[in-house]
């Protein structure tokens, strides 16, 4: 379900490093939760964000959320097809419907961040939080 | 299935096209007599360039097609003087008649804001008695009346601590934000220019005290609680929060969205506010906004008082009122004129008829969301056991093992007569069923309402589907929310009525 090569965030942002680009977007997870995304705002390309920011928003029929970046950057490219295409979040979350790419000013950062196993591991303890 | 539904029947409503779908060209709406002074051609008068000969896309039609037009399309609304709206004083609680009444008086209803302050004494009086009731009840000092709406209150109370906390010398850096909070709190601080941290409650929907005393510092410029919380429970540690803030100077705001459960009984200026906003249309039963007037009055405690927007009103030696603008630390003015009177004067009109008998309000607001707890408790799922103020939130846990969710039990609430509840808030409650029946419903009404959820509860054991395809008996049935938000169609057009617009 979720890729081995990704890196994860509490906030449910997942970040593909290749080099010193990182390619971000949100998880199956987060797009379960918001239910069907109706609007998505992102970033302009040249556009610098430290880890922890809101880059951008995800609105869903239920409610806007915050999109925060996985680690610090650069936005060098912006995934444009997703203005008049928002249900390719719900579709492809971890494919096509990724958000942003940026270059990394901070790799060193991306060491806090989740390894696939230890984030399932962390959506487990919140849907048996729900739950109880 | 229908004769499970007690409280609606069948009821025939004629089908209503738009009001553009029924224009025959050259039709009148109303016959002008002939003229009776010479005749002036507007082409020579005004410029033959200022002339329209046509209003595309008017429609003609006559009197009596409008008349019925919009007289049919009333009787497809639910409205609170129909029935219960279970998401309470949040959208629409009942506004007593008499607040009407008074309001439709003359001299007040004909008074005008530019009317000189000597013949404008009984406004000003009925102005000066407001703020004087809003104080006693909440336990503060000073009330501004300017505030047009909630949100715009908070945004006043921020300015406040702001301008406060300024002249102090340093007007810090943030404000800290409980996730049980109103989503208009973080907006507020945002654009009162402070940065905002988010407090998680612990288990049981209460602040983490212990937390809040690690992270309380002298760049916290306050904290804003919403208490009852946003899932209608009262905050328990609200006097050693305000202590905590205290200590390093900061202040503490109390968004009064709830104060409807306090009202009479606790005074927030008592368990160490500084400075809140009330919502009237809440507390005091005044209309909704829905994008009309509002009010968010501000009270606040002895320090901020030199900061309140200007005007305002004061007392002369020989007992006139008048209005002060001499005020040097104000932080300006907050809205033209004296803010809505008109919604004010609705407000004291409540809060008159009723006197100190608020407080039965919100006993009774209390006791019928406790009531509707009880006979629900054992269907739906209730994430916090703490005792409920004037709301009680449910999550939909129970039922979403069968797929069933809370959109689709408002949904089939619709088939049973009611208003939906409040679907999906608070966000810290997974799929909550948000509930507050207010003080206004009858033990009849809120059984009812109970009739109503404990058998579509049932239905969602038994027979999951009918409650995800519903509603079955409006006039039209589920709508296509996603498909309405990804592609609105913003303006109807002769042809193109079934495509998206771009």
């Amino acid at each position: 379900m979720y890729p081995s090569d990704y890196r994860y965030t509490k906030e449910h942002e997942w970040i593909k490093v290749e080099g010193s680009l990182g390619t971000v977007g949100i998880t199956d997870y987060a797009q379960h939760e918001l239910g069907d995304v109706v609007f998505v705002e992102l970033p302009k390309v040249g556009a610098k964000f430290a880890a922890g920011k809101a880059f951008g928003t995800v609105e869903s029929v239920k409610a806007v959320s915050e999109i925060y970046s996985p680690a610090s950057g650069e936005v060098t490219e912006v995934n444009a097809s997703l203005a008049n295409e928002p249900e390719k979040i719900n579709k492809d979350p971890h494919g096509a419907a990724w958000m942003i790419k940026i270059k990394l000013s901070n790799a060193q950062e991306l060491a806090v961040l989740m390894d696939a196993a230890a984030y399932e591991a962390y959506i487990a303890e919140k849907q048996k939080e729900a739950s109880a | 299935m229908t004769d499970r539904i007690r409280k609606a029947g069948r009821h025939t409503s004629q089908s209503e096209g738009l009001i553009f779908e029924k224009s025959v060209p050259d039709k009148r709406g109303m016959e002008l007599p002939p003229l009776d002074v010479p005749a002036v051609d507007a082409r020579q008068a005004l410029g033959a360039a200022y002339l329209r000969d046509t209003l595309e896309g008017f429609p003609e039609v006559s009197e009596v097609e409008v008349m019925r037009h919009y007289t049919r399309l009333s009787t497809w609304n639910y409205a609170i003087d129909l029935g219960m709206y279970p998401l309470g004083s949040c959208t629409m609680k009942y506004n007593p008649r008499v607040n009407e009444y008074v309001a439709r008086l003359d001299g007040i209803a004909t008074e005008h804001p530019y009317q000189p302050v000597e013949l404008s004494q009984g406004c000003l009086r009925i102005l000066d008695t407001l703020q004087n009731c809003l104080v006693e009840v909440t336990g503060m000092d000073a009330c501004t009346l300017q505030p047009a709406s909630g949100a715009h209150g908070e945004l006043t109370g921020l300015l406040l601590i702001r301008a406060y906390l300024e002249n102090q010398g340093n007007p810090r850096k943030k404000v800290l934000i409980p996730d049980s909070a109103h989503g208009t709190n973080p907006a507020t601080a945002a654009i009162a220019g402070y940065a905002v941290e988010n407090i998680r409650s612990d288990a049981n929907g209460q602040i983490d005290v212990a937390r809040l005393r690690e992270i309380v510092n002298e760049d916290v410029a306050g904290l804003m609680v919403t208490n009852p919380s946003t899932v209608g429970v009262f905050e328990q540690h609200i006097a050693e929060i305000a202590q905590i803030l205290h200590a390093k100077g900061a202040l503490l705001y109390m968004d009064g969205a709830n104060m409807n459960a306090l009202a009479g009984i606790a005074r927030p200026g008592d368990f160490g506010v500084d400075v809140m906003h009330l919502n009237l249309h809440k507390t005091y039963s005044t209309p909704h906004g829905g994008g009309g007037p509002g009010a968010g009055p501000v009270v606040v405690k002895k320090l901020l008082e030199p900061f309140l927007p200007v005007p305002v009103i004061a007392h002369q030696s020989d007992g006139r009122l008048t209005l002060d603008f001499n005020r040097p630390k104000t932080l300006g003015r907050m809205r033209a004129f004296y803010g809505n009177f008109g919604v004010l004067v609705r407000a004291l009109a409540y809060a008159l008829a009723y006197g100190p008998g608020i407080r039965q309000a919100s006993e009774d607001a209390v006791l019928n969301a406790n009531y509707i707890r009880k006979h629900l408790e054992d269907l739906f799922d209730l994430p916090y056991k703490f005792p409920s103020m004037h709301e009680v939130v449910f999550s939909d846990a129970r039922q979403k093992k069968n797929g069933v969710s809370t959109t689709d039990i408002a949904k089939r609430l619709i088939d049973y007569g009611f208003h939906p509840y409040t679907t999906a808030f608070p966000l810290i409650v997974h799929g909550a069923l948000m509930i507050e029946p207010t003080e206004s419903e009858s033990r009849e009404e809120c059984d009812l309402f109970i009739h109503a959820m404990r058998s579509i509860a049932e239905e969602a054991a038994t027979n999951p589907e009918l409650v995800k395809t519903a509603p079955h008996t409006t006039r039209v049935g589920r709508l296509d929310e996603v498909g309405a938000a990804r592609k609105p169609i913003l303006r109807w057009t002769p042809k193109a009525t079934t495509e998206a617009a771009d």
